[in-house]
């Protein structure tokens, strides 16, 4: 929610206000990540002051092609989504969730022949720096997956509720993105402590920032850097670059209902010609900002004293997904993309009450056989697209 | 056997050694796993007849020789749980790029003295001749499957091995796509996960090393390749190496040779 009063009205901050704003963050004690170029492309990383953003870099993002771009002004957040999601940290690829050791004979524990079990707790404090709405959204999204319900997890948990969103309003959709038809972008609604709008300025002037504080932390850490108040120009120049970025998606989700459109087409042709080109590789999956699936595993050491169940990410394009006594029952390609097409776009509002996609666009980026599923729907779609738009 | 360990055997046939090897490069673990079974071990394929029985065999190698398909036999009968360790032994290994061919002309050409060496002519991976309980895929097999699959062979658990693509575990990794930001040629999306995408993590395609994934779509990746300008010649040859004639693998090499799917 946004923050009423005066002392957290929009701010403009420039260069120096930024880099007070990581340095205050990391003297606080916070881990700030953000994006950073690693091996052709923006990765999230660890980041130590603002010369560690990525200055001056843009991407050209297709399906199945990710390329970095030399753009012509000193923007520090003008491209798209980033290889992999924020959900690397709140959900991290492989997780210790508790170990247990057995105590060696004769010792006084091994006597009374427990095991001694501990449950691995890990506090990270991290700051998000440069989250786009899509990915802002997506957080929401899992928070609903890990936090809601009657069962919520435990070390989302604690990395959630410490985690501070400085958010970024996108100012350079790809060709591959799509926020705007999935309602999670480009300016970012909710969820995040601070929004920033970033005003890239021409031949390599510094780009200045409209800061809002969307929470009461937010708010102090705007109280605690220079800044200047935001002049109306200041913010129709940030509503410039949001509105700008809106009329530039490279995609768009076909505007149907896509839960009944795909629960009536569980046995459309389609399914069998994206089955001839998926490579069931669980890209799409990883890269996914809102999908969850996990699955665990136990291990022992070889002398039999130590043992820990990890978690570690899973995927519905892995055969071992559904495998229930005697088989998986997706063993073929073909029911494995419609599960995950119909539970992300579909079935996920019976489960959660909202759809699973925000338009991130990564999917369709980084699947090595360069699979659209804005194109996949409009294909499943086709008649009812002509019914909607006689 | 005079010790209560159980008992871990390593055969070996048609292979380098590079996988039984991996055992010994297990330093952490070494004394740990010495402490734990009692092991023994068959080098060489000139033992005649197998003795005694076994808990756990770990099989090296594939079968090239009549000997060698009678020994597998023996193995399997003297043995109560069977592990063939490495691409040789679980899919025919890179001797395999016989079964695509004359043998007889290899022999002809390589040998000076071609009717002193008797071989099959193809190679074939263990499964071929005997049932097998778990296969450890890769050129050479990874340490850390190794020493998994034993210890959860001494307690009684099923190993975490998974059956996902290579693809899993750069994700997991943290690596960023070299095909998809670098354009770089990759088996990785069609390839058994195990060797913690080691080659993309540094900035190079998979080989395919541990061979074809549980679920694999390889004529797309095919296209794929096709499309970033690789000439089906470099297709055959990349998809014929340690795996060669893994089914999935040698289907698509097969296809892509005899032109099928061209443009």
């Amino acid at each position: 929610m946004k923050v009423d009063g005066a002392a957290s009205g929009p701010v403009v901050l420039d260069t120096a206000g930024l880099a007070a704003a990581v340095e205050t963050l990391i003297g606080d004690g916070w881990s700030v990540i953000a994006p950073t170029v690693r091996d052709g492309a923006m990765v999230h990383d660890v980041i130590e002051s603002v010369a560690d953003l990525p200055t001056g870099w843009g991407d050209k993002q297709e399906p199945g092609r990710y390329r970095l771009r030399r753009r012509d002004d000193s923007a520090r957040f003008g491209y798209a989504a980033p290889a992999q999601s924020w959900k690397r940290l709140l959900f991290p690829p492989r997780t210790t969730l508790w170990r247990a050791h057995r105590p060696p004979p004769g010792s006084a524990d091994r006597d009374a022949g427990d095991f001694v079990v501990q449950v691995a707790t890990a506090t990270p404090r991290y700051a998000f720096l440069g989250a786009r709405a899509c990915e802002v959204r997506a957080i929401e999204i899992q928070d609903r997956v890990f936090l809601g319900g009657a069962h919520t997890d435990p070390g989302y948990r604690a990395a959630r509720e410490s985690a501070l969103v400085i958010a970024v309003n996108c100012s350079s959709p790809a060709d591959t993105c799509f926020c705007s038809s999935m309602d999670a972008g480009p300016r970012v609604a909710s969820g995040a402590d601070v929004v920033l709008t970033e005003v890239a300025e021409p031949q390599h002037r510094e780009p200045w920032y409209l800061a809002e504080a969307f929470s009461d932390r937010g708010a102090a850490l705007l109280r605690r850097v220079p800044s200047a108040a935001a002049t109306p120009e200041a913010i129709d120049a940030a509503d410039a670059v949001v509105a700008n970025a809106a009329a530039h998606m490279g995609r768009e989700m076909p505007d149907v209902d896509l839960h009944e459109l795909l629960s009536e087409s569980l046995e459309h042709p389609r399914w069998d010609d994206v089955a001839e080109r998926c490579l069931a590789c669980t890209s799409c999956t990883l890269v996914c900002p809102t999908c969850f699936c996990s699955s665990v595993e136990d291990v022992t050491d070889l002398t039999g004293t130590e043992a820990r169940r990890d978690r570690r990410w899973a995927s519905c394009f892995e055969l071992d997904h559904s495998y229930l006594h005697g088989g998986s029952i997706r063993s073929g390609i073909r029911s494995m993309y419609r599960q995950w097409l119909t539970h992300k776009l579909g079935t996920w509002f019976d489960q959660f009450g909202t759809s699973g996609c925000v338009g991130c666009g990564r999917c369709v980026t980084w699947c090595p056989a360069g699979i659209d599923i804005t194109e996949e729907i409009r294909a499943i779609a086709g008649p009812h697209l002509q019914e909607v738009t006689p | 056997m005079s010790t209560d360990k159980p008992s871990v055997a390593v055969w070996k046939f048609a292979s380098c050694d590079g996988c039984q090897l991996t055992l010994l490069d297990c330093e952490d673990e070494l004394l740990e796993v010495a402490g734990e079974v009692a092991l023994a071990y068959f080098l060489e394929a000139g033992l005649t007849s197998v003795r005694g029985s076994y808990a756990l065999s770990l099989v090296e190698g594939s079968i090239t020789t009549a000997d060698d398909a009678r020994r597998i036999q023996e193995v399997r009968q003297a043995s109560r749980t069977l592990v063939t360790i490495g691409a040789c032994a679980t899919a025919g290994g890179i001797q395999a790029l016989r079964n695509f061919s004359e043998v007889d002309e290899f022999r002809s050409i390589v040998y000076a003295h071609p009717e002193f060496v008797e071989t099959l002519g193809t190679s074939t991976p263990i499964s071929a001749h005997v049932r097998v309980d778990l296969e450890l895929r890769g050129c050479p097999i990874s340490k850390a499957q190794l020493v998994e699959t034993i210890s959860a062979f001494l307690h009684g658990r099923r190993p975490n091995i998974s059956g996902r693509s290579v693809c899993s575990e750069c994700k997991e990794r943290g690596n960023v796509c070299v095909t998809v930001a670098g354009g770089t040629p990759c088996l990785g999306p069609i390839t058994h996960a195990g060797c913690e995408a080691l080659c993309p993590a540094y900035h190079r395609g998979c080989y395919g090393c541990y061979g074809p994934a549980d679920t694999t779509n390889a004529p797309s990746l095919v296209v794929r390749l096709r499309e970033g300008g690789m000439a089906d010649d470099d297709i055959v040859r990349v998809l014929r190496t340690f795996n060669a004639y893994a089914d999935d693998f040698r289907d698509a090499s097969e296809a892509v040779a005899a032109g099928k799917g061209a443009e």
